[in-house]
C-alpha cells in the first residue's frame, strides 16, 4: 500500500488507560493476531463467510447421512434416536449457523462500502458479534460429546420434547447446549444487526439519501430491524425452558400447570419472521445482480424496497400458519390463513419486479445471473406450495409430511443458499481482487441445480402418498423406495456441487494465476464498484458525494452532473481505529458463561443436587473486565495518508 | 478551542447522516429490542395468570401472598429516581460535575433500594407462612404463577442492577479527573435506559400487581 503513516496522538479529551493488560496490537500486525484483533468490516465478514461454509460443509455430512438412511426401507445406517439428532442438529446448524452468518458475512463486508463509509458504526462491537456467532457454533457442536449427546428434539425444540423427564438418555444435556449456544447466537444477531441499523442510518456518505441506497442496504436494514424485534421473542422462550430444566420452573410443563401450546407461539413469533431473515438478504443480493446482468436499472426500485418492507411487517403477523393442526379456533385459524394469502403478494411483487427488470434488457449468463435465475425460479416453486399451505385444509394434509420438507428446501436451498452462492460469484472478485473461472462456475451451478431438484422435487410426491417427515425409516410396500433413492442420489450430486463451490471460492484467496478482477469487472452498477479490487483498508480515500442511485454506473455512463464527487484529502489523513483484543475476550467470558453453566450441576454421592456456580461467576466476571477495559481503551488509531488519486 | 482539540471531537463525534449521534441511535434500536423482550415476558404471564389457578383445584388468589403496601412503595421509589436521573443529565450538560454526582448518586441509592425491596419481597413470597410461592410451587403444590411472576420481576431486577452498576462506573470515573461536558452524550444514554427500565416498571406494576385487585 502506497501509503504512509504516522502514530495518531491521542488529545486530552481521549479515554486512555495506561495500564494495559496486553498491548494493544498496532498499525502492522499481520498474521493470526491480526485476525483475533481486527475489527475491519472486511476482515470480520470474510472470518463470518469462512465460518459459516465450515458449518456448510457440517451440515450437509448431516444432511447427507439422513438421505443414506432413508435409502431403503428398514435401512440401519442411523438408529431412531441418532437420526433424530441428525435433522436437528442439521436444521439448527442450516439456519443459525450457515445461512444467517453467510448473509451477515454479506452484510459486513458489502454494506458499508455501497453507503460510502469506511467501517460500520461500532467495529469491535462487531468483533464481538464475530467471536460469539463462533463461539455459539462451537457450543452446539460441541454437545456431541457429553451425555446424551446432541440434541434430539428438532430445531424448534418443542416442549415437552425438551422436558427433562421424557429424555431418552438420563441426564441428557443435548437440549441444554442447544439453548445456550442459540442464547449466544442470539447475543451475536442482536449486536450485529444494532450495528447494522445504526451504520446505515447514520453513516451514509453525503449525498447518499434513503432512496439511493442499493436494494441490498435495503435489505439489510430490514432484516436487521426483523432481527432486533424477533430474537426477543425466542431468547425469552430460551431463558424459559432454561430456567424449567435448570431449575424446576413450570413454563412449558404441562404435568404441573404449564402449556407447551406456548411454547409453539413463543417459538413461531421468532420462526416466522425468522423465515425472512435468511431470505430477504438474499432477495436482497439478487435485485443487485439482475440488474448488472441484464444492463438496466431495476424495475420499480421504490416498489421493491417497499415490498421488502411489507414482507418484513407482514412477518410479525403470520406465525400461527405453522400450527393450523394445534387446535387454536376458527377465528385464530382463519385470520392467519387470510395474513398469510396476502403475504404472497408483496412476494409476487417482487418476482414480477425482477422480470420485469430483464424484460428488454441485453442478458448475460455468467454464474452469477445464472444463480440469479435459479433463485427466482426454485423460490418460486416454494413459494407457491408456500400458498398452498395458507390454505387450512391443506396444510391439514400436508402437516408433518415430506411435502413441507419440500416446500421449506425449496425456499431455503433454492431461495436462500442459491442467493448467496449468487453473492459469492458475484462480489469474490471484489474481496479478493480476482475473477473465479467462469466454466467451473457454471459447472458448480449445474451440479447444484440438477442435485437440488432431483433430490426436493420427488418429495412433493413423497409427502402427497404419505411419508412422514423426522421419521427415521419407512416400511416395505408403500411405493417410497424409489423416490428416495433418487432423492438421495440428487444430495450426493448437491452436496458435491456445494463442496466444489466452497473450493472455488477459498482457493480464488490464494491462486495466484486468476485473471485480476479490476475496479468493476462486471461493468456494475453500485459504489462498491467505483472502488479498487481487493478493497483497501480504509474503503474510501476521499468520501465520495453522491449524486444518483447506482453511481458506479453514473459514473461511466451517465450526465456529468450525475457523476460522483470526492471531498477534499484530510491533513489529518485516515483515521483508522486500532485494533482490540477485548471483544474476543468478552466472547471468551461469554462462552464460559455458557460451558460453565452447562456443567453447574452435580450429583453428590449421597444423591444429593450440588450447585457450584465458581466457573459461570469467573467467566461472567471475564466478560464484564473485558467490557469495561474495551470502554476504558476508547477507539485508539494511527492515521493513513492515501495519495491524491487513490480509490 | 485550540485545533487538536477540534480534531480530537471529530474523531470522537463524527457528523452523521441524520444529526443523531452513533450512540444514541444504538440505545434506541436497543430499547426497541429490550421492549420485545418484556413483551414476551408479559405476556406470558397473563396468559399463565387465569389458566394456571385451577391445576389441581390450587386456588390462588395471589393478594394472599402480595404485599401491596411494599411494592407501591418501592414502585415511588424507582419512579422518583427518575427525577435525580433526568436532574443528572441536564447538570452534566451544563457542566457542572458536582451536581451531576449527587444525582448520580441519588439515583444509584434509590435504585439499590428498589432492588433491596425486591429482594425483601422474594424471600418473603417465598416463606410467606401457609402461602409459600416458590418458582415452582405455590402451597407446596406445582403452579406456574411463581415461574411466571419470577422470571418476569427478576428480569426487570436485573435490568435495574444493571443499571445501577452502569452509573456506579460512571460517577468512579467523574473522580479521575477525565470526565467532561463531551461525556453528556454518555450520561444521557444511561439516562435513556434508566428511564425505559422505569416505564417497563409502570406497566409491570399496575398489570402484574394492581390488577389482582380489580379483576
Amino acid at each position: 500500500m502506497a501509503t504512509e503513516s504516522i502514530k495518531y496522538l491521542a488529545p486530552n479529551t481521549e479515554n486512555k488507560v495506561k495500564t494495559q493488560v496486553f498491548p494493544r496490537p498496532g498499525q502492522h500486525t499481520t498474521g493470526l493476531v491480526d485476525w483475533l484483533t481486527t475489527i475491519d468490516h472486511k476482515k470480520i465478514g470474510l472470518m463470518y463467510g469462512m465460518t459459516a461454509l465450515f458449518f456448510l460443509i457440517v451440515g450437509g455430512i448431516e444432511a447427507l447421512l439422513i438421505r443414506s438412511q432413508l435409502w431403503d426401507h428398514n435401512m440401519d445406517v442411523l438408529t431412531n434416536r441418532e437420526y433424530n439428532q441428525m435433522f436437528t442438529m442439521h436444521g439448527t446448524t442450516m439456519v443459525f449457523l450457515v445461512i444467517m452468518p453467510l448473509s451477515a458475512a454479506f452484510f459486513n463486508f458489502i454494506m458499508p462500502l455501497q453507503i460510502g463509509a469506511r467501517d460500520v458504526a461500532f467495529p469491535r462491537m462487531n468483533a464481538l458479534s464475530l467471536w460469539c456467532f463462533v463461539g455459539g457454533g462451537l457450543i452446539l457442536n460441541l454437545s456431541w460429546f457429553f451425555t446424551g449427546g446432541s440434541p434430539a428434539i428438532g430445531w424448534f425444540g418443542y416442549a415437552p420434547l425438551t422436558d427433562t423427564r421424557f429424555a431418552e438418555v438420563i441426564g441428557d444435556m443435548g437440549p441444554d447446549f442447544w439453548i445456550f449456544s442459540l442464547q449466544i447466537l442470539g447475543i451475536a444477531s442482536l449486536l450485529a444487526s444494532f450495528n447494522f441499523i445504526t451504520t446505515i442510518i447514520n453513516m451514509r456518505a453525503p449525498g447518499m439519501t434513503m432512496m439511493r441506497l442499493p436494494v441490498f442496504t435495503w435489505m439489510t436494514l430490514i432484516v436487521s430491524f426483523l432481527i432486533i424485534l424477533a430474537f426477543p421473542a425466542i431468547t425469552i422462550a430460551l431463558v424459559e425452558l432454561m430456567f424449567d430444566r435448570t431449575f424446576g420452573t413450570n413454563f412449558f410443563d404441562f404435568l404441573e400447570g404449564g402449556k407447551p401450546h406456548l411454547w409453539q407461539h413463543l417459538f413461531w413469533i421468532f420462526g416466522h419472521p425468522e423465515v425472512y431473515i435468511l431470505i430477504l438478504p438474499a432477495m436482497g443480493i439478487v435485485s443487485e445482480v439482475i440488474p448488472v446482468f441484464s444492463r438496466k436499472p431495476l424495475f420499480g426500485y421504490g416498489l421493491v424496497i417497499f415490498s421488502g418492507a411489507i414482507i418484513g411487517f407482514m412477518g410479525f403477523a403470520v406465525w400461527s400458519h405453522h400450527m393450523f393442526t394445534t387446535g387454536m379456533g376458527v377465528v385464530a385459524t382463519s385470520a392467519f390463513a387470510m395474513l398469510t394469502m396476502l403475504i404472497a403478494i408483496p412476494t409476487g411483487v417482487k418476482i414480477f419486479n425482477w422480470i420485469g427488470t430483464m424484460w428488454g434488457g441485453r442478458i448475460r449468463f455468467d454464474t452469477p445471473m445464472l444463480f440469479a435465475l435459479g433463485f427466482i425460479t426454485m423460490f418460486m416453486i416454494g413459494g407457491f406450495t408456500g400458498i398452498m399451505h395458507s390454505s387450512v385444509p391443506i396444510d391439514a394434509q400436508h402437516q408433518d409430511s415430506y411435502f413441507v420438507v419440500a416446500h421449506f428446501h425449496y425456499v431455503l436451498i433454492g431461495g436462500a443458499l442459491f442467493g448467496l452462492f449468487c453473492g459469492f460469484y458475484f462480489w469474490l472478485p471484489k474481496m479478493t481482487g480476482r475473477m473465479m473461472n467462469e466454466k467451473l462456475g457454471k459447472f458448480v451451478f449445474t451440479l447444484m441445480f440438477l442435485g437440488f431438484n432431483l433430490t426436493f422435487f420427488p418429495m412433493h410426491y413423497l409427502g402427497m402418498i404419505g411419508q412422514p417427515r423426522r421419521t427415521h425409516t419407512y416400511n416395505e410396500g408403500h411405493g417410497f423406495e424409489t423416490w428416495n433413492q433418487i432423492a438421495t442420489i440428487g444430495a450426493f450430486i448437491l452436496g458435491v456441487g456445494i463442496v466444489i463451490g466452497i473450493y472455488q471460492f477459498v482457493s480464488s484467496f490464494f491462486n495466484k494465476k486468476l485473471k485480476p478482477a479490476g475496479k468493476n469487472p462486471w461493468d456494475a452498477r453500485t459504489l462498491e464498484w467505483a472502488l479498487s479490487s481487493p478493497v483497501k483498508e480504509y474503503n474510501f480515500a476521499r468520501t465520495p458525494i453522491i449524486k444518483a442511485r447506482d453511481q458506479a454506473w453514473e459514473n461511466n455512463y451517465g450526465p456529468r452532473e450525475n457523476h460522483s464527487e470526492k471531498e477534499p484529502l484530510d491533513d489529518h489523513g485516515v483515521h483508522m481505529p486500532d485494533r482490540s483484543w477485548w471483544p474476543l475476550v468478552t466472547a471468551l467470558g461469554l462462552f464460559g458463561l455458557a460451558m460453565g453453566m452447562l456443567f453447574h450441576r452435580t450429583i453428590d454421592p449421597s444423591g444429593e443436587l450440588v450447585r457450584d456456580y465458581t466457573v459461570p461467576i469467573l467467566a461472567g466476571s471475564v466478560a464484564i473486565i473485558g467490557m469495561i477495559m474495551w470502554a476504558l481503551e476508547g477507539p485508539g488509531g494511527y492515521h493513513l495518508f492515501p495519495k491524491e488519486n487513490e480509490e | 478551542m485550540s485545533d487538536a482539540s477540534a480534531h480530537a471531537l471529530e474523531h470522537h463525534e463524527p457528523v452523521t447522516s441524520t444529526g443523531i449521534p452513533n450512540k444514541k441511535v444504538l440505545m434506541w434500536a436497543f430499547l426497541g429490542s429490550d421492549c420485545m423482550f418484556f413483551g414476551t415476558l408479559i405476556s406470558t404471564h397473563l396468559i399463565y395468570r387465569k389458566i394456571s389457578a385451577t391445576v389441581g383445584g390450587n386456588f390462588l388468589d395471589i393478594r394472599d401472598v402480595f404485599d401491596i403496601e411494599l411494592t407501591s412503595f418501592s414502585t415511588f421509589i424507582l419512579l422518583a429516581s427518575s427525577l435525580f436521573m433526568a436532574l443528572g443529565v441536564s447538570a452534566i450538560h451544563k457542566g457542572n460535575l458536582k451536581s451531576m454526582r449527587w444525582m448520580l448518586l441519588g439515583t444509584i441509592i434509590f435504585g439499590a433500594i428498589f432492588l433491596a425491596c425486591q429482594v425483601y419481597e422474594f424471600t418473603h413470597f417465598i416463606h410467606a407462612p401457609g402461602n409459600e410461592l416458590t418458582l415452582s410451587t405455590y402451597r407446596g403444590e406445582p403452579h406456574v404463577f411463581g415461574s411466571t411472576f419470577y422470571v418476569l420481576t427478576g428480569t426487570h431486577g436485573t435490568h435495574v442492577a444493571i443499571g445501577v452498576f452502569w452509573l456506579i462506573g460512571w460517577l468512579a470515573y467523574s473522580f479521575t479527573g477525565k470526565m467532561s461536558v463531551a461525556h453528556a452524550l454518555d450520561i444521557e444514554i444511561c439516562g435513556l435506559y434508566w428511564h425505559f427500565v422505569d416505564i417497563v416498571w409502570i406497566i409491570i406494576f399496575p398489570v402484574i400487581y394492581l390488577m389482582e385487585y380489580a379483576l
